[in-house]
C-alpha cells in the first residue's frame, strides 16, 4: 500500500509541475509575480463556463431554495449543525497539519475533535472554544500539495461540486484513499454505526450551510457582477492562494505591483 | 537675525499645519462607517439613499484609481478618448454598483480593530463587520492610499481575505481577453450594465 502511494505521489508532482512549467504556450499561463501570486491558466474556459451556468442553475433551483429554507430554522440548531460538521472537518484537518510540519495546531485541533465530540455532545456545542481552545483554519490535502511546492495546475470546474484546479482536486482523491476518516467509517468501510447516507448527507448539509451563510453576499455578486463566472474563479484562486500561504497578514495577500504605479494624487 | 527667525517660524506653521491637517486612516473608516450607518438606518426612500450613499463613495473612495487598477496591462495601450470614456462609464457603473451592494444593509456596525502602515502611499485598516442572526462576523480590511495625508481615500476593500478591486480587475480583464483584447466590449458591457 506504501508503494503504492509513494508512486501515485511521484506522479501527482510529475503532473502538476509538467503544468506549472509550461508556461505561456497560447493554452496554459501560469507566472509568479515578485510576490508571489500565481495566475492560474483557464485552460479550458468554454467548456468551464458550460459547467458554470449548469452549477447556475443546479443552485437556483436546488441548492439556493434550501439554503433559504435552512434559514428558516433558529439561530441554535444552525449554530450546532455548523459545529458538528465542522468538527467533523477536523478529521481532515488534523492529519494535514501534521504533513504541514504545523504540530502546535494539530494538537490543538486534536484536543477540539475530543472535546467537543465527547463533553460537546458530537460537536453540537464548541465546548474546546469555551475552554479557550480557540477555532483554527481549515486544512486540506490540496493545501498540503501548494505547501509541499506543487503548482496549481488548470483551472476547471467540476459539476455540481464547482470550481478547483488540478492540485485541488488531485488532493480531493486523497480523501477517498483513506486520507478521511469520516469517509473511511462511512462509505469506505462497513461498519455497524454509520452508513454511507451519513457521509453524502453531511457534505450536502456542508454545502447548504455554506450557501446559507453566503445568500446576501452571493445576491450583492450576482447583482453587480459583469461577468459572474470571471468573478467567481478570481474569488476561487484568491483564496487558495491564501490559504496555502497561511496568510492573516492581508497586506501580504493583496500585494500588487499595479498598485504602486497608480497615483492620482 | 529677524529674518531667520521668521523663516524659522513659517517652518514651524508649515509643518504644524500639514500635520493638523493630515487625516488619520482609521478616522476616515470611522467617519465613513458612521455617515453610511446613519443614511441606512434613516427611513429615508431608497432613490434618497442611493443619492446619500453615492455622495459618501465620490468624497471618500478613489473612484478614478480603482479605475484604472481595475484595467490592468490594457490600461497602458489605450488612447486618451478611450481612458476618459472609460472613466466616465466607470464612475458610473462604481456608484451603482456600490449603492446597490450597500442598501441591502439596514444598519452594518463595523469596528476598526487596527491599522499598519505599508509605505508612504498605503496603509491598511482592519475592521470587523458585526455577527447578525442571518450570517457570521466578516474581516474587513481597506486599503487606504495616503500619498496626500490631508485627503487619504479607500482604493480597496479586502472581505475575509479576498479583494474587489483584484475581483473587479480579473473580471474586466477577462471580458477584453475574451474578445481579443477590445477595450470597447469592456464598454459595451458597462454600459448593458448601466442600463439594467
Amino acid at each position: 500500500m506504501s508503494r503504492q502511494l509513494s508512486i501515485l505521489i511521484l506522479i501527482i508532482f510529475a503532473f502538476v509541475n509538467s503544468y506549472a512549467n509550461a508556461g505561456d504556450d497560447g493554452k496554459i499561463k501560469l507566472s509568479e509575480n515578485k510576490n508571489g501570486y500565481v495566475e492560474v491558466g483557464d485552460c479550458f474556459e468554454k467548456v468551464n463556463r458550460g459547467i458554470f451556468g449548469f452549477n447556475q442553475v443546479l443552485d437556483k433551483v436546488i441548492f439556493k431554495p434550501l439554503a433559504k429554507g435552512y434559514r428558516m430554522f433558529p439561530q441554535p440548531i444552525r449554530s450546532g449543525t455548523s459545529n458538528v460538521l465542522s468538527n467533523i472537518g477536523n478529521v481532515v484537518t488534523i492529519p494535514n497539519n501534521v504533513l504541514q510540519g504545523q504540530f502546535k495546531d494539530a494538537g490543538l485541533n486534536s484536543a477540539r475533535f475530543a472535546v467537543n465530540s465527547t463533553l460537546g455532545i458530537a460537536g453540537i456545542f464548541d465546548v474546546a472554544s469555551y475552554y479557550g481552545i480557540k477555532k483554527r483554519d481549515k486544512e486540506d490535502y490540496g493545501q498540503t500539495l501548494g505547501v509541499w511546492g506543487a503548482g496549481p495546475g488548470c483551472y476547471f470546474v467540476l459539476p455540481v461540486l464547482g470550481p478547483t484546479t488540478v492540485r485541488d482536486s488531485i488532493g480531493s482523491v486523497f480523501n477517498i484513499i483513506g486520507g478521511d476518516a469520516w469517509y473511511n467509517v462511512t462509505v469506505a468501510n462497513d461498519t455497524q454505526y454509520f452508513s454511507e447516507t451519513d457521509y453524502y448527507a453531511s457534505r450536502l448539509l456542508s454545502g447548504v450551510d455554506f450557501r446559507a451563510k453566503n445568500l446576501e453576499s452571493f445576491n450583492s455578486l450576482e447583482n453587480s457582477s459583469v461577468d459572474l463566472y470571471a468573478s467567481v474563479r478570481s474569488l476561487y484562486l484568491q483564496d487558495r492562494y491564501r490559504k496555502i500561504k497561511n496568510i492573516d497578514e492581508t497586506t501580504d495577500t493583496l500585494s500588487d505591483d499595479d498598485w504602486e504605479e497608480l497615483d492620482t494624487q | 537675525m529677524n529674518i531667520l527667525k521668521y523663516f524659522l517660524v513659517i517652518i514651524l506653521v508649515f509643518n504644524f499645519n500639514s500635520k493638523l491637517f493630515a487625516k488619520d486612516p482609521s478616522a476616515l473608516i470611522n467617519e465613513i462607517v458612521d455617515d453610511a450607518a446613519a443614511v441606512l438606518s434613516s427611513e429615508d426612500p431608497i432613490e434618497a439613499k442611493i443619492i446619500k450613499l453615492n455622495a459618501i463613495a465620490e468624497r471618500s473612495v478613489d473612484i478614478q484609481g480603482i479605475g484604472m487598477y481595475t484595467l490592468g496591462k490594457y490600461r497602458k495601450n489605450i488612447s486618451s478618448d478611450e481612458k476618459a470614456k472609460y472613466q466616465k462609464l466607470f464612475r458610473s457603473y462604481f456608484l451603482k454598483s456600490f449603492s446597490s451592494r450597500l442598501v441591502d444593509y439596514t444598519n452594518p456596525k463595523i469596528n476598526v480593530i487596527s491599522q499598519k502602515k505599508i509605505n508612504d502611499k498605503y496603509t491598511m485598516v482592519n475592521s470587523i463587520l458585526e455577527a447578525t442572526q442571518k450570517r457570521p462576523q466578516v474581516k474587513i480590511d481597506w486599503r487606504i492610499y495616503t500619498k496626500n495625508a490631508e485627503k487619504p481615500l479607500i482604493r480597496d476593500l479586502i472581505v475575509e481575505g479576498l479583494s474587489l478591486a483584484r475581483t473587479q480587475k480579473e473580471e474586466f480583464n477577462s471580458i477584453i481577453q475574451n474578445n481579443n483584447g477590445d477595450i470597447n466590449a469592456l464598454f459595451k458591457t458597462l454600459e448593458e450594465f448601466l442600463i439594467k
